[in-house]
């Protein structure tokens, strides 16, 4: 039964944050002409900032094993993609964009982790 | 995309990424791995993912290009929701946080840097492969 609810748990999650990641690329990349993939890079830093802040109220002991499966496997996982991000970087080298596929891959990794230290910071002083 | 198109696609997105996010979760279940050491499980999610990305994405230009237009539902299911909602950078990123607010400095920084040279390699040489076996098996 609990393992029943674990799995409703990271479905519910991901059901929200799949469509959320295809409506905010589509909104970005609606607002950006440029051959930058801004959009997969909005949710992967957006997504990595809510995971350190869920990462830091683990930690302090506020968030229960249930919210971690929905918001963290679930909602975050799905919000944010290694293999868009991996195939864009790909379709940016093969159109000949390959300062820009460099700086998506560095701005990338450097964006989420300083947001995953910021969100767990965060968390820290919230639930100090 | 019409607007009035946008539903169904959200629809299948929403589909595929809790399939997808629920085979990630089964492998974590499967391989777990403890806190402090290297996160595999996470890094071979990601690394499959992009491979399969790599291989669905020539195989639908393929088909647009040589027999019909596939189905405008699957790239939304099988890319942006399955594979997308498989993989993930979020748990990539606190892991590595983990890792290093761990002590464990090296591991981090290897996982770092293993992660994106791997699925770069991965998609690539899926995407590769499958358009020499596409190449290959056009008459």
């Amino acid at each position: 039964m609990s393992q029943l609810a674990n799995w409703l748990c990271v479905v519910a999650g991901a059901t929200i944050g799949a469509p959320l990641r295809f409506l905010t690329d589509r909104a970005v990349q609606a607002r950006h002409d440029t051959v930058f993939p801004w959009g997969t890079f909005a949710v992967n830093v957006a997504g990595s900032l809510i995971l350190g802040v869920l990462t830091g109220a683990t930690v302090a002991g506020a968030a229960s094993s249930h919210t971690q499966l929905f918001l963290g496997t679930g909602l975050c996982g799905a919000l944010t993609t290694y293999s868009t991000f991996s195939y864009e970087t790909l379709r940016l080298t093969e159109g000949g964009a390959r300062f820009y596929a460099a700086v998506n891959v560095v701005a990338s990794v450097v964006a989420a982790l300083g947001a995953v230290f910021v969100g767990v910071a965060l968390a820290e002083t919230v639930w100090a | 995309m019409r607007e009035r198109g946008v539903w169904p696609v959200v629809a299948v997105v929403a589909v595929g990424g809790a399939i997808g996010a629920s085979a990630r979760y089964g492998a974590s279940l499967i391989w777990p791995t403890a806190p402090g050491t290297f996160p595999a499980t996470t890094l071979l999610v990601n690394v499959v993912g992009c491979a399969l990305m790599g291989v669905l994405m020539v195989l639908l230009t393929e088909a647009r290009r040589t027999l019909k237009e596939p189905h405008r539902l699957l790239r939304p299911f099988l890319g942006t929701g399955v594979l997308g909602g498989f993989t993930t950078f979020s748990t990539y990123a606190v892991d590595i946080e983990r890792l290093a607010e761990g002590g464990h400095a090296r591991t981090a920084l290897a996982y770092l840097l293993l992660t994106v040279l791997a699925a770069l390699a991965a998609v690539w040489s899926a995407s590769w492969a499958t358009r020499r076996a596409v190449a290959w098996r056009r008459p």
